[in-house]
């Protein structure tokens, strides 16, 4: 079960820093806005993975959160996107 | 133990399929094929991690969890689609790339007809009349 735990963190790390690295390079801003929400998928997958090594029910209501502002967070980000654009 | 092996299962594939995803989000050419790579594989390998994590925990907590799930699987197109969206309004998305382009003749078709129709006509319209006049 720790080899399974550490190999399914390994795998949540290295695509977190490929998002990272798409979050640095991006060409435009919504590349980087897309990169940001799936980096935010991984938290609470690697979230999600903590509580299954614990067995800690008290951390899911944390996941739900974070799992919502990140919706509204990447929404907000885009719907700006689109403004300032028009504003140009 | 049968617990312990079900849950590993899902949640090697969940992590695979997260991996695949930020593998397609770096590698992909354009922002259209990159949402692809960020909606679908995510949500499928949140999904199997979220199971994987469900199987270990008493039944409460894992029906949060299935919240979650719902949650992640309305809002991930919703996400996409906004972006989307905004790169096409912006004029970011390259058209000569696209197959089929309907909101662009949609567009045209209403500010032809006079446009004004309702609610739809404050967003819709707005965008549109924008772009024209950029062009």
């Amino acid at each position: 079960m720790t080899i399974v735990f550490a190999l399914v963190l390994g795998m949540l790390s290295a695509a977190a820093l490929l998002t990272v690295a798409r979050l640095l390079k991006g060409p435009g801003t919504l590349d980087r806005i897309a990169a940001l929400d799936v980096f935010v998928v991984l938290i609470v997958a690697a979230s999600a993975v903590y509580i299954a090594i614990y067995r800690d029910g008290s951390t899911v209501p944390l996941i739900a959160a974070v799992a919502l502002v990140g919706f509204v967070g990447s929404a907000t980000a885009a719907r700006l996107v689109e403004r300032w654009e028009r504003h140009r | 133990m049968l617990r312990d092996v079900v849950s590993s299962v899902f949640l090697l594939l969940g992590a695979l399929s997260c991996l695949l995803g930020a593998l397609g989000l770096l590698r992909l050419p354009d922002l259209p094929a990159r949402l692809q790579a960020a909606t679908k594989p995510q949500t499928l390998g949140l999904l199997l991690i979220l199971i994987g994590t469900a199987v270990r925990l008493e039944f409460e907590n894992a029906a949060t969890l299935v919240l979650v799930i719902l949650f992640q699987a309305v809002t991930a197109p919703v996400i996409s689609q906004i972006v989307a969206r905004s790169a096409y309004r912006t004029g970011t998305l390259d058209r000569d790339l696209l197959v089929v382009d309907e909101l662009t003749e949609r567009m045209e078709r209403e500010r032809a007809g006079g446009g004004a129709r309702g609610a739809d006509h404050g967003r819709g319209g707005a965008g549109g009349g924008d772009r024209g006049r950029g062009r």
